[in-house]
């Protein structure tokens, strides 16, 4: 008997991606985050009525890898261009996706505004613990000892402080509705990354204030690790310092799901 | 409509709003918060965006976000302020959308003080910010221009996708005067085809001042500076005052201007022909009437020298000089610091320049400072 094949689509590249091929580094996971991001906004059918809004660093280019209108902001200030934009459009959908520094460097105060405005915008901040744009310096979440280019030694707590943690940071604040921290080192946390970044656009759909995800991410070219090495150094390494899960979850997010 | 008694800051306010802004981004900085206040009452009533920033660096950088999502918007701020969006205004300028800004000038270098000053500008006519880029720079010298040049503003802003300064100072911010403001124009409902609104339906949008190829970005200057050149042969404007007789030219805007003319009349009545050219767009600098001065000498009539007047340590006088282009001598006057010139003070300039006219031509440029 003749056997029927059948070609059946099971994954494709999402609609809110482009076509284009990516600049970032072998094993680097922004690329996973950005697809991740494309996956959930085409799930939740908001492409045509979603704003992207860059960062200075790695990032920078964002707008070539997402199908969205987007805006490159400059370092920093990705929190206060997205308030700009969301607020004369409440209708739209609006994010930002920033680095370690530019998020919790440079742009901490627009970061912590928009937040305690309860801005109606969401963040995806990625935390790789180095500068990787300017070609691995320290990051205020580098870790106590890491050598980067502007720590040879390692990093010295005494002389820097101790690394930030922006997910219980924000946590903290009032206007903040949803706070989390997941990361992408394997197949679970890739999966709990999608359920999250799911929900933080559902609370800005809802109208329903600040979303924010940190991601612990990689970056093999800057810590001098293979791809693979790069992922165990964010388990064994970046886990302890950075635990991951739900810092705020208010009541309404809860309703929500 | 009637005249009003209107103070500068809230008639500047109140004229944004009857041109249509949408959204209004900014924080509080004397001379210039009573405008700021007057968005914080008005705007929520119409239902328009008001919001007070963290800090002048946040306020720029959401009306950059506001302007790309294609609304009027402007902000406003004084000298410390103005200094902290100067890294948004590149962008913007960049990225060529269109932004409204007021800067009440005030004393400086530093945190200086709160009384008037025209220091700024180098800061809002040479260099907003990195890279090359001009803004156009509307300079009124009362609350009724101020009102006028404020609704002109957005209508440049659109026309040339650029960055429209109004360049008023602690005095025309807090003074009050009568002076009539424009009907309520209709809120402009739709958006540009470069506005970030959403995908839909077409190809996406893109806000960026990043080009990475070097040829690309050269594209993006010249393109740049043929519009400033645009800007330049189009928008010029000035005003004259007794200039067909005038031997001496005084050059100031503003309120120094204000307080030129009452010098001027003073010394007519003295019998010394003096005039006024006001530059009112300090950026594009009317060169045109300065090329068409006709040069007086001992026996031609004409003008034989030039006064600037100016709050600076002199600013303007270089754009002056490069008009003139040395075929007359140019002498400078300013006050610093928030201290604003007397008539009397400029009156005895004028004097001082009629009466070496009669001793002997006057070659070159000479400088003074009040003591």
């Amino acid at each position: 008997m003749q056997e029927q094949w059948v070609e059946q689509t099971v994954y494709q590249r999402p609609e809110s991606l482009s076509k284009n091929p990516t600049h970032y580094c072998p094993g680097c996971t922004h690329g996973l985050i950005h697809k991740l991001i494309g996956e959930v906004i085409d799930e939740l059918a908001i492409r045509e009525r979603t704003i992207a809004v860059a960062p200075v660093g790695c990032s920078v280019l964002l707008y070539n890898y997402f199908e969205l209108d987007s805006a490159e902001a400059a370092h920093g200030r990705a929190p206060a261009m997205a308030t700009g934009l969301k607020r004369v459009q409440p209708d739209k959908i609006v994010f930002t996706y920033q680095g370690d520094g530019d998020l919790a460097s440079i742009g901490i105060a627009e970061i912590m505004w928009a937040a305690i405005r309860g801005e109606n915008i969401t963040t995806f901040f990625i935390n790789n613990a180095i500068y990787g744009m300017t070609g691995g310096q320290m990051a205020p979440t580098s870790l106590p000892g890491q050598v980067t280019g502007s720590s040879p030694l390692g990093r010295d707590v005494e002389m820097t402080g101790m690394p930030i943690q922006m997910a219980e940071i924000l946590a903290g604040l009032p206007g903040t509705t949803y706070a989390v921290r997941r990361s992408v080192h394997d197949i679970r946390t890739i999966k709990d990354a999608k359920k999250a970044i799911r929900t933080a656009f559902r609370v800005q759909m809802a109208g329903a204030g600040f979303s924010f995800i940190e991601f612990l991410s990689s970056c093999p070219t800057n810590w001098g690790l293979t791809p693979s090495r790069a992922l165990d150094w964010i388990r064994q390494n970046m886990v302890p310092y950075y635990p991951l899960g739900d810092y705020k979850v208010a009541d309404i997010v809860k309703e929500l799901r | 409509m009637a005249k009003e008694l209107l103070k500068g800051n809230v008639a500047i306010a109140e004229a944004a709003i009857r041109a249509g802004v949408q959204a209004y981004f900014g924080y509080p900085i004397t001379p210039q918060t009573e405008l700021l206040e007057h968005m914080s009452l008005r705007m929520p009533q119409l239902g328009r965006v008001f919001l007070q920033a963290e800090s002048e660096l946040a306020a720029i950088n959401m009306v950059y976000g506001a302007a790309s999502a294609g609304v009027r918007v402007m902000t406003s701020s004084s000298g410390p302020g103005f200094s902290l969006m100067q890294e948004g205004l590149s962008y913007i300028a960049c990225s060529e959308v269109p932004v409204v800004l007021v800067d009440i000038m005030r004393g400086g270098p530093g945190l200086g003080n709160i009384q008037p000053t025209q220091a700024d500008y180098n800061q809002l006519t040479k260099s907003a910010g990195h890279g090359d880029f001009r803004s156009i720079v509307l300079a009124p010298s009362t609350v009724q221009e101020a009102i006028d040049l404020t609704v002109l503003a957005f209508d440049l802003a659109e026309k040339y996708r650029t960055i429209v300064i109004v360049a008023g100072d602690g005095m025309i911010g807090q003074m009050m005067e009568p002076a009539e403001l424009p009907a309520m124009h209709a809120l402009r409902s739709a958006r540009p085809d470069w506005a970030l609104t959403g995908a839909k339906g077409r190809q996406k949008n893109v806000i960026s001042s990043l080009r990475l190829n070097a040829d690309n970005l050269e594209d993006v200057n010249k393109r740049l500076q043929a519009k400033i050149n645009r800007i330049r042969a189009a928008e010029a404007r000035y005003e004259q005052v007794l200039t067909d007789d005038a031997e001496i030219l005084i050059v100031a805007f503003g309120t120094t201007a204000r307080i030129a003319k009452t010098a001027i009349r003073e010394a007519r009545r003295q019998g010394i022909p003096a005039g006024l050219l006001r530059p009112i767009t300090l950026f594009p600098f009317p060169n045109a009437p300065f090329k068409e001065l006709s040069v007086g000498s001992q026996q031609a009539k004409g003008v034989k020298a030039i006064l600037v007047v100016e709050m600076s340590a002199g600013q303007m006088v270089e754009d002056v000089q490069l008009a003139v282009q040395g075929r007359l001598p140019v002498r400078f006057y300013g006050r610093t610091g928030g201290a604003v010139p007397l008539p009397d003070e400029i009156l005895d300039q004028i004097l001082m320049l009629a009466h070496r006219m009669d001793e002997a031509p006057t070659s070159g440029e000479s400088f003074a400072m009040a003591a």
